[in-house]
């Protein structure tokens, strides 16, 4: 059984007891545990069900490479799924449960999975569920979801709070193990600004666990001393509990910082996002241990050897009283070891190499342990729990030769570098033979803008394993990237660590060698997504030799861990099959994020209010209040009517409508906008700009003008004002103002950079509030002031500058429903006020104001067009019949060209008509026309279809303006548009213009 | 003239920072040869101060002006005193090929201050607020979260952030959000 040993336990505050519970069972541990550690010490070594087959695991490592080991976390808005208990550090109250059973994780139902498992080989989807098609989504992959996967979706809105943080250093390392406490220190001396990130709360990585002396004093020693002279400097910024999670292009790097999960009473966020832009890159992220790929190397009791020693060392744990260990090199006897000085028993460590260890092998067997060289493991014996382990040769195929009871295996199949960081940006990896790994290759760095490299490695991260090789590659790393990011580095004196001579490793890729397929059908590679040697050799021979394509049809390395116990170890097995050397195979691609970040920490602070940012106009506050029904309009909320008391939206849109044309009605146009365009050649420019003529506009005078794409289609409309000779404002659509401007500036900076033009966006200068209708006169003028507004002072398509009440006023006489109109400009600051003092002059004419949605009944009852309602991006003003703002004399307008290609200037264009229905019924939106016949999809033609259609509260019918094959040639025809009921509804083919013909209304 | 009202009229938060809007500036919109000698006129004549360098503000008796792209300059004077600073840069420039156009309404001005103040800002703006990188009279013209804005430093040791009108709210929400207590990075 696992439990806490009297002894040992370096980062407990064994004075410090806490509760916990997993799976609703209360447990207790120490503060300074990890909810690993604190279920082995509870004898929980049974933490999980595997995704396919369902079968029992336990923990095997002891940091973030562990792939059994997963939870679901804490409960309602803390709940999170697959959270490691190797790196979730213990607290008072934490919950969780464990993942991926039904009804129990002792008594899982999906265990038959197990049993079935000779049916349910990698690609089994692929094979398997064919046909028919319907019986995937209603059979196979509710059965397939059911029963595979890990752990469960949140419900409820996540509790915390996350942000983001954006820092600039000159040089960061990421790992706080020794080397990265040199890179750090050696990159601190020089003056850079230095970041050191550490993802667990420790310093110094595993070196105090292996142990072993630096310059004659106890590695811990030194570790605290390094740390205490890097706090102490002033340029150095030391973070623990922080993930370096990606590497991106120009240094850019994401930080993850883990702020309250350790203590979720804390206030404050719980995780920090850091932004990092950094000169140079230093990863000092260490090596993974590899498990050795043998039968039932799965099963709970089955540990890394460098993980066992890490429970008994760091939190004072055993994972069993006898413990096999099992190795191809030196490292795995320091487990044993390890558990001997604990008082623990190892009965026999198993090397598979036939020639044996070195110095720690003599030491293993002068403490009494028995060491069989050039021997493996047949199998693993026992279910939930490892009971005892079969010997054979290693050279064999299995044959067993012994079997000793134990309750714990410790294996090792040698050590790979963590090369995740470096190769997220391009960094590439060599083979190395001798310690069987691949590790970054220095003369093929990420390189950055400058085509020099802005990554290197330190420490075990570069390759060496050795103590005093780990602490001068740190040194020399961090002195080589202060160097590169322009500092001056005086050499320090190299470190002396402390080392024993080695036995060189010997790759050991499946144990036996010469393991059958019984055998291999058990030894496993990718715990999580459950992919043993077998399914590997099944890959290549069914023709899968990318190691690419392996990955996706045996999900190796496919899972939340992303293989970084399993890749080596699978792509060896697949060099192995398909008779290649591993270098041949490669590695699979590595990507950002080293291990999963929350979603919370993506999202930053944009959540709640600040999920996305709000355009409020300075009359936005009186909408709110007055009952406003909003409708988003690019970032903008614009009213989209008023309704009062229990008035439904399409009454409250009738009211304004009639208000509007009966008396006088308000519209908050604020949103539209407004850009200044001034210079010399601000009128050719505009001419380039629009296709109707603005350069002979005369000052005071408005024109409406339309704006085409350099392919002719229609792109924004709006009314230019001339301002003075140098000085035009042209007006934009709501959604238009920041693209139009930016239209602009690109053909002023990009192509017609000589000419002597100025834009700027004024948009938000002003409030701009249309007062239209037949009183509209009469209430402005009731606001007193110096503006001459009437007929003739201020006449239709002028404007004019002025006072009007109190307020300094900019009035236009335009209309775009057809009544008598003024669109006021006032400073932004003045326009509530504004506002409400038109809301009280207009008090004895009932005024009102009215929302978008009148705003669009009035212009179809026009026949105006409306931007994104007529036009598509597919339309040209042609198809509008707007041939009269399109200037004949100019030489040139972006689309003119265009429009004068075959298919524009077809006469079978679609062409905009109005519609009225037999029944005065309202065309549905997006209606097409049929037509007779199908087309080759069997689909029915079709010969045009409605773009704008409403209710005319003004005429009490449905109107409508569409495109339709033929125009206004068509008019009085009688076509028919589908109904979402499948029926259609008759219309004929009118005049768009419904309402004024004659334009007698806005001319008075 | 009717009383003009700023976005927020003055809203206030104290968090491990404290974030006021300022209320209104004035503020004009240059846009010309910043190398000219008339253009320098100009400025020093409305406000006192050299025209900047690159991401830079300079300050006078009258006013400030802060460096905005390689052929804009944004000038910050009293919101009362506007349409006169106004007048007399368009009339400085009236030779030349110019645009000068009053944008004080349009804006939204809040101070950030405090000893954190500088973390406040670095969790929403990609900017370096490092002591060294980023001092009084700096300017950049960057984002608060999902807005473009621009961030300067005071003599004081306080910032000020300038966003479009229609979005102060958001900002000065933001701002709160970033300056909430417990979230003191410690950093800057």
């Amino acid at each position: 059984m696992s439990t806490r040993l009297t002894t040992g336990g370096r980062l407990l505050n064994k004075s410090k007891q806490v509760t916990f519970s997993f799976n609703g069972k209360q447990f207790t541990g120490f503060e300074g545990d990890t909810l690993a550690s604190a279920l082995l010490a509870n004898d929980q070594m049974l933490m999980g069900r595997s995704f396919k087959y369902h079968r029992p695991r336990g923990v095997v490592a002891s940091g973030a490479e562990e792939p059994n080991a997963l939870v679901n976390l804490g409960t309602g808005g803390k709940f999170e799924p697959n959270q490691r208990a190797t790196t979730t550090e213990l607290y008072d109250g934490l919950t969780c449960t464990s993942q991926n059973h039904w009804p129990s994780l002792e008594f899982d139902v999906g265990v038959i999975n197990n049993y079935a498992a000779r049916a349910l080989p990698a690609g089994f989807y692929y094979k398997t569920f064919m046909a028919p098609a319907a019986a995937w989504k209603h059979v196979f992959e509710p059965i397939v979801r059911h029963s595979a996967g890990l752990g469960k979706a949140p419900k409820d809105r996540d509790a915390d709070r996350y942000e983001h943080f954006y820092a600039f250093f000159d040089v960061v390392v990421v790992g706080g193990g020794v080397a990265g406490l040199m890179a750090a220190k050696a990159a601190g001396q020089s003056g850079a600004k230095v970041l050191l990130m550490e993802q667990t709360a420790h310093w110094g990585g595993r070196a105090p666990v292996d142990g072993g002396k630096v310059d004659g004093v106890k590695v811990d020693d030194f570790i605290d001393a390094t740390v205490a002279e890097l706090e102490a400097m002033d340029n150095v910024t030391l973070r623990n509990r922080m993930m370096g999670a990606g590497v991106y292009d120009h240094g850019y790097i994401l930080g993850y910082e883990r702020l309250t999960d350790h203590a979720p009473l804390l206030d404050g966020p719980r995780h920090r996002l850091w932004r990092i832009r950094a000169k140079q890159i230093v990863t000092a992220t260490g090596a993974i241990e590899r498990p050795l790929s043998f039968a039932g190397n799965d099963i709970p009791g089955v540990m890394l050897a460098s993980a066992m020693r890490d429970y008994v060392e760091n939190f004072g744990v055993s994972a069993g009283d006898r413990t096999v260990v099992v190795t191809n090199n030196d490292d795995a006897y320091r487990t044993a070891l390890a558990l001997k000085a604990a008082g623990l028993d190892v009965p026999v460590i198993l090397d598979a190499r036939a020639s044996g260890g070195g110095v720690l092998a003599d030491e293993a067997k002068a403490a009494g342990i028995r060491v069989e060289v050039g021997k493996g493991i047949a199998k693993v014996k026992g279910g939930k729990r490892v009971t005892g382990v079969a010997i054979c040769a290693q050279a064999g195929e299995g044959a067993v030769l012994e079997e000793i009871a134990c309750d714990a295996v410790a294996m090792s199949g040698g050590w790979s570098p963590v090369v995740h960081l470096w190769s997220h940006c391009g960094g590439k990896l060599i083979w190395d033979e001798a310690q069987a790994h691949f590790r970054p290759d220095p003369d093929r760095a990420p390189t950055s803008h400058d085509g020099k490299p802005f990554v290197s490695t330190a420490g075990t991260a570069s390759g060496p394993l050795k103590l005093d090789d780990v602490l001068v590659d740190g040194l020399k790393a961090g002195e080589a990237a202060a160097e590169a990011a322009g500092f001056t580095v005086t050499a320090a004196d190299e470190p002396k660590g402390e080392v024993h001579d080695e036995a060189p490793l010997q790759a050991c890729w499946l144990m036996p060698q010469g393991a059958g397929p019984k055998l291999r059908m058990k030894a496993w590679l990718d715990y999580q997504n459950d992919v043993k040697v077998s399914d590997v050799k099944l890959a290549a021979q069914e023709g899968y030799e990318s190691v690419e394509h392996t990955k996706r049809y045996t999900t190796l390395g496919m899972a939340t861990d992303q293989g970084k116990l399993s890749n080596i170890n699978g792509l060896a097995v697949l060099s192995d099959a398909l008779n290649q050397p591993i270098p041949a195979t490669g590695t699979t691609t590595f990507r950002p994020p080293y291990t999963p970040i929350s979603m919370g920490a993506i999202a930053g602070e944009a959540r709640d209010e600040v999920f996305q940012p709000l355009r409020r106009t300075p009359i936005h506050a009186w909408h709110e209040a007055n009952g406003a029904f909003f409708e988003p309009v690019g970032h903008w909320r614009r009213p989209y009517c008023f309704p009062r008391g229990q008035e439904s939206h399409a009454d409250a849109v009738s009211r304004e409508i009639r208000q509007t044309r009966d008396s006088v009605g308000l519209l908050d146009a604020s949103t539209l906008g407004k850009i200044i365009v001034k210079g010399p050649d601000a009128g050719k420019f505009l001419d380039m700009m629009y296709t109707n003529m603005m350069s002979t506009l005369k000052p005071g005078k408005c024109r409406y003008g339309l704006m085409c794409n350099e392919n002719g289609f229609l792109i924004d409309d709006g009314v230019v004002a001339r301002i003075d000779e140098d000085t035009f404002l042209c007006h934009t659509t709501t959604g238009g103002a920041e693209r139009i401007h930016g239209w602009m500036e690109d053909w002023l900076q990009c192509e017609w950079w000589d000419w002597q033009v100025y834009t700027a966006n004024v948009t938000e200068q002003y409030a701009q509030i249309a007062v239209v209708g037949p009183n509209a006169r009469k209430v402005i003028e009731k606001l007193g002031g110096e503006m001459d507004v009437s007929k003739e002072g201020l006449a239709f398509m002028e404007w004019k500058d002025g006072k009007i009440g109190d307020f300094d006023a900019r009035a236009y006489r335009i209309s775009f429903s057809g009544e008598l109109s003024y669109e006021i400009a006032v400073p932004a600051s003045q326009g509530r006020a504004f506002w409400d003092a038109l809301l009280e002059a207009g008090k004895e004419f009932n005024i009102m104001p009215y929302g978008t949605e009148a705003l669009h009944v009035m212009r179809a009852e026009k026949g105006f067009i409306m931007i994104g309602d007529e036009t598509d991006g597919t339309v040209i003003p042609q198809d509008l019949n707007m041939q009269w703002a399109i200037s004949k004399k100019k030489e040139d307008f972006l689309g003119k060209r265009a429009q004068m290609r075959d298919h524009m200037a077809s006469e079978d264009r679609w062409k905009l008509a109005g519609f009225e229905t037999e029944d005065g019924s309202v065309i549905p939106d997006g209606a097409y026309i049929v037509a007779h016949g199908t087309n080759a999809n069997g689909q029915r033609n079709v010969q045009g279809r409605v773009t704008s259609t409403y209710y005319s509260p003004t005429l009490d019918r449905g109107i409508a303006m569409g495109l339709i094959h033929g125009g206004m040639k068509r008019l009085g025809d009688v076509v028919e548009f589908n109904k979402v009921d499948g029926s259609t509804v008759k219309a004929k083919v009118v005049d768009p213009v419904f309402y004024d013909k004659d334009g007698e209304k806005q001319n008075v | 003239m009717s009383e003009a009202v700023s976005a927020l009229d003055g809203a206030t938060f104290e968090g491990f920072a404290k974030v006021e809007e300022t209320g209104l500036r004035g503020m004009i919109t240059v846009r010309g040869d910043l190398a000219s000698k008339e253009m320098s006129a100009a400025i020093k004549a409305a406000t006192g101060a050299a025209v900047p360098a690159q991401r830079k503000v300079t300050s006078g008796d009258k006013g400030a002006v802060a460096w905005m792209s390689p052929d804009e300059l944004l000038v910050v004077v009293d919101y009362a005193s506007v349409n006169e600073t106004v007048a007399t840069m368009t009339d400085g420039l009236k030779g030349s090929h110019a645009l000068v156009a009053n944008v004080s309404d349009a804006r939204a001005v809040f101070r950030v201050s405090g000893d954190s103040s500088r973390d406040v800002l670095a969790k929403l703006a990609p900017v370096d607020f490092a002591r060294d990188a980023f001092g009084a009279g700096d300017i950049r013209r960057s984002r608060i979260a999902q807005v473009p804005a621009a961030v300067w430093g005071n003599e004081d040791g306080s910032f000020e952030v300038i966003c479009f009108r229609s979005v102060a709210q958001y900002v000065f929400d933001v701002l709160k959000v970033s300056a909430q207590p417990g979230g003191d990075v410690g950093f800057h």
